[in-house]
């Protein structure tokens, strides 16, 4: 008997792109522009995507960085903003002559690539979108250069105007020229935080003092003397106990930890400031490849949870490749592009021999994530939310609270016993943040946990007494961007055949004969036919 | 290993899979004296329980009417909110549409339970976000929908305040058979000796069942949903219609899914399941049964795996042999259901049969003449073997 799909299934149906590449660079930082420049110089076509010049409503909702309302109105000028995009990238002009489609812009939401639970895909695609369109793209790879960002630190007064990621800053003020605030603290001294606040400095901001929780700072000693050339100040020891202010921050405090590490009582360190930078953590943006499937890993040497990679930079999807700070962040990266580019090279390239080995040095990437939530949002008591978009507090992550939109407190007697329940009820000594997520609801909003991911992972280390390597990461979806309804709808259109066999749910009429008029004997070849009856 | 509780050496019932049905069988099962433990190789509710549409309106199952006693209690008996919303509604798009969702309203009223007819004007305002387009609908006067989260999670905490214990992140390898019965349940860290096993392992029931010679036919596939920012309530969160399902939850996220999955050959089942862009497609009909909402941002979208049976019904049924055996499979429908299939499980494991509900459409001799190349001739599975 020939083969009848069910034709309820997705079996058969092609998935339309609008447009193909040989290859998809998605990133147009130093890893991104020299993939794209490599597969261009043999012989191949390419398309780079950046989604640079973010618009102004984005950055608003703390997207793709946490921009903390420091930027001033220049960014609502659009065509001025991507005039300086376009003129901060260096490597554009080179990439444009060499034949690269570059899309300023242009964000991607998704990567979906074909695999034992994805068998309708012919082969890697990605989603894009604009500001009025979203499509679908097909590659037959797909090199994600999407750099880093900042981890998130929860202190009082952090949601106030002006507390904001360091690399935001960063991008602000060098890429947009339209950062507001003008002094600046920052919180961290590891080499990338250092090299941001060299940046900033040069880009004109006082950069006032910059603290470390730990007694001693982490990056090299010849960036710290080059910031305290222009009167920086090194506050060694210290942790953020509040930020003051109306709206927007007006001062900084700080209180000295003690031994055990947590925030404590003693002679306070007030700075006036408009400006709280976090450099507390960078961490590579994975996003779209773990919601693509490719395996995880932590890795301390590489900044954290990185993509598991081949010695060509291939990830455990076929096709789907990795290259620059999101493949992994350490040092000597950090000060010499080259690295990211040799990176990117590779993974555009189909050239063989392209491999490379390289070995970043040991990290403890760990140990400083969990100093700095040990001496702040531990300590920090209750009205601080962790979680900014669900508005969840450390103590109800620990105590695994449910949500307050269900009133618990208020509910009847006998209701829950939900405040017995904590971190070791759910699963021994191993908590697992998904679990925490779906009970808590941190990480749950629009940011999709951009600035509470490491901080609930610090958490339950420190409330299991567990490395903090050994919490499991917690997942990614797409949309990576949120994404309009009206907007993902334009995507892709049903087509007749798919309209006609649409149904709420598998569309097998004896799922839903009701149970009394159930025949004694089943058998496929006298069921009734799949073309009529809707699922209940 | 990562337990809740004490290591287990034995125990007198052994329930494998930590879903909606295995938890909800380990909790009717602990609350009556019974020394239970549920295993499950991931967490609670990481399989298709922890990524479903939480809706609970299953008129043509015996065990509706139970569904429908047992779920505005739940949070009660429990201890734990489920977040269970009463009340469906559904709309219609066209008057095909219109025709085919009257079905529920003949079986629900068969058995007792009230629908209203909606026309254009009333559906509009019993669904705010609902705009022009809509025909017509529905109103039933029973289902619901809840959280499947914090659902899965209460079943585990109140099956554990009864004694009950839970061990995740514990694979079953295999059985130990001892004249006609399984004498204990070989996992990958160490065997669990019991009196009965129940086998409620969703899309792998197949694999273990067939390891002690049961059959049980099935094919696992994938299905997707989306989730919405936050948006004011409605009055009633269930409401279905434009070939989706789903829910407004308590926090205000739109959460939906319908229209094509995808079958998928076994060794799928093991993977954490990754979405597709039929996101997209969701999002079109979505924006269509709630013009209101067509802003509302996307935030995540998420795919689960599931087991079909031939007919897609389920299987609760103890075979021949091993005679200490309870094989329970909801192909593909078993969130809402899992407060009466837990409790009908239950009594079949301790009394020999459910005294509330006729499973009889649920047994596995229904597969007796079945074609072994059945999912071939349902176009399920190319290859003509299953
Ligand atoms: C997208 C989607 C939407 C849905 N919407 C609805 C809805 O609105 N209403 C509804 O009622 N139903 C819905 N369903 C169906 C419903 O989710 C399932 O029928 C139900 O959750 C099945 O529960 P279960 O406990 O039988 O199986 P599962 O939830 O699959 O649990 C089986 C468990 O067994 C474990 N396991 C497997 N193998 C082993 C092994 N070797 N050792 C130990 N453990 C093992 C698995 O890890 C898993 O946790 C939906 C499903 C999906 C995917």
């Amino acid at each position: 008997m020939s083969f009848r799909p069910d034709p309820k299934s997705i079996a058969g149906t092609n998935l339309p792109v609008a447009e193909r590449a040989e290859v998809l660079v998605i990133g147009g930082g130093p890893a991104g522009m020299a993939a794209a420049m490599q597969a261009a110089s043999e012989g191949r076509s390419v398309i780079l995507v950046d989604e640079n010049p973010i618009g102004l409503e984005t950055m608003a909702e703390n997207l793709p960085l946490h921009f903390g309302s420091g930027m001033t109105g220049a960014v609502r000028n659009r065509n001025a903003m991507l005039e300086a995009v376009a003129g901060a990238m260096p490597a554009l002009e080179d990439c444009l002559a060499a034949g690269v489609d570059v899309r300023l812009g242009t964000a991607c939401w998704g990567i979906y690539a074909p695999g034992p639970d994805i068998g309708w895909l012919a082969g890697p695609v990605a989603g894009l979108m604009d500001g009025a369109r979203s499509w679908m793209i097909g590659a037959e790879r797909i090199v994600v250069a999407a750099g880093q960002r900042d981890m998130g630190l929860a202190f009082p007064g952090w949601e106030k105007d002006g507390v904001m990621g360091i690399l935001a800053a960063e991008r602000l003020a060098v890429f947009y020229g339209a950062l507001q605030p003008r002094r600046l603290v920052v919180l961290g001294t590891g080499t990338e935080t250092l090299q941001s606040a060299l940046a900033l400095q040069a880009a004109g901001a006082t950069i006032l003092a910059v603290v470390e929780v730990g007694q001693a700072p982490l990056g090299a000693p010849a960036m710290l003397t080059a910031l305290a050339a222009k009167g920086t100040r090194l506050i060694s020891g210290h942790a953020p106990k509040q930020a003051e202010g109306g709206a927007a921050v007006e001062a900084l405090v700080l209180r000295p930890v003690d031994d055990d590490g947590h925030g404590q009582g003693g002679a306070d360190i007030r700075i006036a400031c408009d400006g709280v930078l976090l450099g507390v953590g960078q961490v590579p943006v994975v996003e779209l490849l773990d919601a693509a499937g490719c395996r995880m890993v932590f890795d301390p040497a590489r900044g954290g949870i990185v993509p598991e990679l081949d010695a060509r930079q291939g990830t455990s999807k076929p096709g789907i490749y990795a290259a620059g700070n999101c493949a992994g962040i350490w040092p000597a990266k950090t000060l010499d592009t080259a690295i990211a580019r040799g990176e990117g090279q590779r993974a555009a390239s189909a050239l063989p021999g392209a491999a490379g080995e390289h070995s970043p040095p040991d990290g403890q990437v760990g140990e400083d994530r969990l100093a700095w939530v040990r001496a702040t949002v531990l300590d920090a008591g209750d009205s601080l939310h962790v979680c900014q978009c669900e508005e969840v507090t450390a103590r109800e992550i620990l105590e695994l609270r449910p949500p307050r939109y269900l009133g618990v407190d208020q509910l009847a007697d006998g209701l829950p016993q939900s405040n017995r329940r904590d971190l070791r009820s759910l699963l021994g000594d191993h908590p697992h943040p998904d679990q925490v997520k779906r009970l808590t609801r941190a990480g749950m909003g629009p940011c999709q946990g951009r600035r509470c991911r490491e901080q609930v992972a610090a958490l339950l280390a420190l409330a299991s007494d567990l490395p903090y390597g050994a919490i499991r990461p917690a997942s990614h979806r797409a949309p990576v961007r949120p994404m309009p309804l009206r907007l993902a709808a334009l995507t892709n259109v049903e087509t007749d055949a798919m309209a006609r066999h649409w149904d709420t749910w598998f569309g097998m009429p004896a799922q839903y004969v009701p149970f009394w008029s159930v025949p004694a004997r089943y058998t496929a070849a006298t069921r009734s036919g799949d073309t009529e009856g809707a699922s209940e | 290993m990562t337990e809740m509780d004490a290591p287990v050496s034995g125990a007198d019932v052994v329930v494998i899979g930590a879903g909606a049905t295995g938890l909800s069988t380990g909790w009717w099962l602990a609350q009556s004296g019974v020394n239970v433990v549920v295993i499950d190789s991931g967490l609670v509710g990481w399989g298709a329980s922890g990524r479903n549409g939480g809706g609970c309106s299953h008129h043509f199952s015996p065990l509706f009417v139970e569904e429908q006693r047992l779920w505005p209690q739940m949070d009660e008996l429990l201890g734990y909110p489920t977040e269970f919303c009463p009340k469906r509604v559904r709309l219609a798009f066209d008057e095909r549409q219109l025709e085919l969702y009257g079905a529920a309203v003949r079986n629900a009223a068969h058995q007792g339970f009230s629908s209203t007819l909606l026309d254009a004007k009333q559906a509009q305002e019993l669904v705010p976000l609902a705009g022009d387009g809509v025909v017509g609908g529905y109103f039933y006067d029973f289902g619901g929908h809840a959280n499947p989260h914090r659902t899965v999670q209460a079943y585990a905490w109140a099956m554990q305040d009864h004694g009950g214990r839970v061990l995740q992140e514990t694979k079953v390898t295999g059985f130990r058979q001892q004249g006609g019965r399984i004498a204990a349940v070989i996992t990958d860290h160490g065997a669990i000796d019991c009196d009965q096993v129940v086998l409620a392992a969703g899309p792998s029931t197949q694999r273990l069942a067939a390891m002690v010679g049961v059959s049980v036919p099935m094919v696992p596939a994938r299905a997707e949903m989306l989730v919405t920012e936050p948006l004011p309530l409605m009055p009633i969160g269930g409401v279905d219609g434009n070939g989706l399902y789903g829910r407004q939850t308590l926090r205000g996220n739109l959460a939906y899914g319908g229209g094509p999955h995808e079958w998928l050959e076994d060794e799928a089942v093991s993977t954490t399941p990754s979405s597709t862009p039929l996101m997209s497609y969701m999002a079109g009909r979505l924006a269509q049964l709630f013009p209101r909402a067509a802003h509302a941002r996307i935030i995540r979208s998420w795919a689960g795996v599931i087991e079909n049976t031939p007919d897609g019904r389920p299987v609760i049924d103890r075979p021949a042999e091993p005679g200490n055996l309870t094989v329970a499979t909801l192909s593909s429908i078993g969130f809402g259901l899992s407060p009466a299939t837990g409790r009908a499980i239950a009594q079949i494991v301790t009394e020999g049969r459910c005294d509330f509900a006729d499973l009889s459409s649920f047994s596995l001799a229904r597969f007796a003449d079945l074609e072994p190349d059945w999912a071939h001739i349902q176009g399920w599975r190319e290859a003509a073997q299953a």
